[in-house]
């Protein structure tokens, strides 16, 4: 498989880049952050999107998707991390999608998978307790009542949970904290008794929120997959979500890159333009050397992802840790390479210094990454 | 016939050529040359004085010359094995799945050979490119002047004009191998009115030939693989320039861009262990299984993760070249990162080895195998443009960034 672009995804590209570029440029994440808008995203943008396909792009044709695939996601992600564009497609229809359509029965996609491709049902995945992402040191409890379960527990970093019509949430049902065995993925009704959601005012302006279960009552049927054999269906779901939050990363790291060498281009000092000063350009090179093979490897991953999802994870734990290193930076040579202006919040530098912070610690930072390699490898 | 069925007909056809690829090499390659070159014994260079360092490696190479796989890529007429891009793909991954050593090594064959197939005209074809393919000439490469290194176009050594003749006179430095090379290809100045690209001519010569002289430099390294060269009036017929007169600057450029990516892949050569294994042997393990050295492991696990995403954009920019989409300039990028990385890998392999990695002169050390090959990737970011020059390269041609 060759490691560019189809003509088919270049058009997919394209018709992305058009919308978002022209509804959703950084100054619509500025509106909405200075309304504190209490969606946190354009429902209106949202149905636009839906029209196009894109919300579900990665739903099978038989469920009203477009049955496309993950590079395919790669390459819209790429486009809103260009714009920082928020908007539910990551939470809904990369990350929840993938997990309905891997670990769904029947009932479940065909409840939950038309409403996704149509635009009209937000979904979430509720993974993370802790400050860092560990997937394993899932805590929240699900004890068998019943005929079902109830579920008692605390996640952070919930992508779109104020908003979310339905929460994918990670329990324990057996074993304890860093176990593999005893992980179950559960369906939960946000509206459900002893759920408490509270938004999270993020740095990056962007949908997030804490989420809170005392005693709520699932049936057997909100089981998503096996009963203590969730984590891997949870493995890939979160392959397929990194792979995603690396081609944002891309496309954010390539922007403001963009940004930055046009301003050396045209920034005056010392009545020289700043981008003829030789440790300025050396700075340059190295940093779209790092981007381009970071988009590489990013492409590399989504394919390895189309290919086998089981069989990605080395190649999504080098995008995702090669995307943190890289993105992080991207945005601070953007910063220090706008000097004053950089810092100022009135200039769109930082609102891609902010994001860029939430995607590297979204499903793993380079560190989780890096060290997963190295397990991988047997050192 | 639908394109999915065409593809699946070419990987078909792609399969069985993988089967009996990898039947052939299991045949025909000694078990003595499926193990990592550990000396410069281990490398055959081909040439009129050659010698086999082995009975193994007289075998590997002669089977290999005779099925064209010495420059697999290459037309048949000239030599070559005539293969596809994608043969050529499958080739290289089967051999180093076995870990086959390359049967012969060459610079006409990595550097030469591509320019000549691009800018010769027929008659130097017929002439040079079968007898590097049968490894008969060895060749080197007079590109450097000791004041015109990383500033190439500013080289001195003139070619005068003389009826059908050029005169040659002047010197080149880092030159490798010179001292054991048959021929040359050679930058001169055929114009030295014009403006300092303009007037260069790339030309071709026996190192035999009266005039010529190479002396040896030593490296830190304990080696001396480079030498200094010096022409004083040395005739060449005007018919071994390779293009046209004044017009070499394109050619060298060409092979400059083969030569980077040579360098550049340097660092994905790393056969045999990975380097985590590598050092467990001498930092041990913990309980766990994991490298006994927390910070050496994690030194090591970046690495592993920007070796793998240099791999992918090295296959990448191949790609991007096949659909026509690759900037000319970005094998300078490519150049720049693998060496960087090439280094980084062997302070890595040092710091494992420990005490162990100092020694010298040994057997047990193959000599100061690691060591030496230490010191050697620091020329990496030197030769064939300096990592300055390349970052240079990409500010300004690809970045577009205003000159200084």
């Amino acid at each position: 498989m060759a490691l560019v672009l189809t003509e088919e995804q270049s058009m997919l590209r394209d018709s992305a880049r058009g919308l978002i570029s022209d509804k959703a440029p950084v100054s619509h994440l500025r509106s909405l952050r200075d309304s504190k808008d209490p969606t946190g995203f354009s429902k209106e943008l949202w149905h636009s999107f839906a029209e196009m396909g894109f919300a579900g792009l990665l739903v099978p044709e038989e469920f009203g998707g477009s049955g496309l695939g993950f590079m395919e996601a790669g390459v819209v992600m790429e486009e809103i991390g260009r714009t920082l564009m928020p908007s539910p497609f990551l939470a809904t229809s990369v990350v929840a999608a993938s997990a309905l359509n891997r670990g769904g029965n029947a009932a479940q996609k065909s409840e939950y998978l038309p409403k996704i491709a149509s635009g009209s049902l937000l979904a979430t995945l509720a993974i993370d307790e802790g400050a860092k992402h560990r997937p394993l040191q899932t805590n929240l409890q699900a004890v068998r009542a019943g005929n079902g379960f109830k579920l008692s527990g605390a996640k952070a970093l919930v992508v779109d949970g104020h908003v979310a019509d339905l929460l994918i949430v990670a329990a324990r049902t057996a074993g304890s904290a860093g176990e593999r065995d005893g992980l179950t993925l559960f369906l939960v009704n946000p509206a459900a008794k002893g759920v408490a959601i509270e938004r999270t005012i993020m740095v990056d302006a962007h949908n997030a929120a804490r989420l809170e279960l005392s005693n709520v009552e699932v049936t057997a049927d909100s089981v998503l997959g096996e009963v203590d054999q969730g984590a891997s269906l949870l493995d890939g779901v979160l392959d397929i979500g990194r792979g995603a939050v690396a081609a944002e990363m891309v496309g954010l790291s390539d922007e403001v890159f963009g940004r930055t060498v046009e301003y050396l281009k045209s920034r005056k000092q010392f009545g020289k333009l700043i981008g003829e000063f030789q440790a300025l350009q050396h700075r340059a090179a190295e940093l779209y050397i790092d981007i381009e093979i970071t988009r590489a490897a990013t492409i590399k991953a989504l394919q390895a992802l189309d290919a086998d999802v089981a069989k990605a994870a080395s190649s999504v734990a080098v995008a995702k840790a090669r995307a943190g290193t890289t993105a992080t930076r991207a945005v601070q040579e953007g910063v220090q390479m706008h000097g004053g202006m950089g810092m100022t919040d009135q200039f769109d530098i930082g609102f891609f210094m902010k994001r860029a912070r939430v995607c590297e610690e979204l499903f793993g930072d380079a560190n989780y990454h890096t060290e997963q390699l190295a397990r991988a490898r047997g050192y | 016939m639908p394109d999915s069925q065409a593809s699946e007909i070419e990987s078909a056809e792609l399969e069985q050529f993988r089967n009996e690829t990898r039947a052939w090499l299991e045949a025909n390659c000694p078990p003595e040359m499926r193990k990592p070159a550990t000396s410069d014994a281990d490398v055959f260079w081909g040439g009129r004085n050659a010698k086999f360092s082995s009975e193994p490696q007289r075998i590997w190479f002669e089977r290999m010359r005779d099925k064209g796989w010495t420059v697999p890529d290459w037309p048949k007429e000239y030599g070559g094995g005539g293969l596809s891009a994608a043969e050529h793909k499958v080739l290289r991954s089967e051999m180093a799945k076995m870990g086959a050593r390359p049967p012969l090594s060459s610079f006409g064959i990595w550097m030469l050979g591509p320019a000549l197939l691009k800018y010769g005209n027929e008659a130097q074809k017929k002439e040079h490119l079968p007898k590097i393919a049968a490894g008969e000439i060895r060749w080197c490469q007079g590109y450097s002047e000791p004041n015109a290194g990383s500033d190439l176009a500013s080289l001195q050594t003139r070619a005068e004009s003389d009826g059908d003749d050029f005169v040659i006179t002047g010197s080149k430095i880092w030159t490798s191998y010179a001292n054991y090379a048959d021929w040359i290809f050679c930058l001169v100045r055929t114009d030295p009115t014009a403006k300092k690209h303009d007037g260069i001519s790339f030309i071709l010569f026996d190192m035999t030939s009266k005039g010529v002289t190479t002396k040896p430099i030593l490296l830190i390294s304990g080696y001396s693989p480079f030498c200094e060269t010096f022409f004083d009036g040395v005739r060449v017929p005007k018919s071994h320039v390779v293009g046209t007169v004044n017009r070499g600057w394109d050619v060298a450029k060409y092979l400059l861009q083969h030569e980077r990516a040579m360098i550049s892949g340097m660092g994905e050569r790393g056969v045999g262990r990975p380097l985590g294994q590598i050092a467990a042997d001498s930092v041990g393990t913990d309980a766990q299984g994991r490298l006994d050295d927390s910070m050496l492991r994690g030194r090591i696990a970046t690495f592993d993760v920007d070796e793998a995403a240099l791999a992918a954009c090295a296959e990448r920019a191949v790609d991007l070249a096949k659909a026509g989409q690759a900037h000319p300039a970005f094998s300078s990028a490519m150049k720049y990162y693998g060496t960087e990385l090439n280094k980084r890998r062997y302070e890595i392999l040092m710091s494992a080895g420990g005490v162990d990695a100092l020694e010298w002169e040994s057997e047990r050390s193959r000599q100061g195998a690691r060591p030496r090959a230490w010191l050697r990737t620091k020329a990496n970011s030197i030769e064939g443009g300096t990592s300055e020059v390349m970052l240079g390269i990409v500010a300004k041609r690809i970045l577009d960034l205003p000159g200084a």
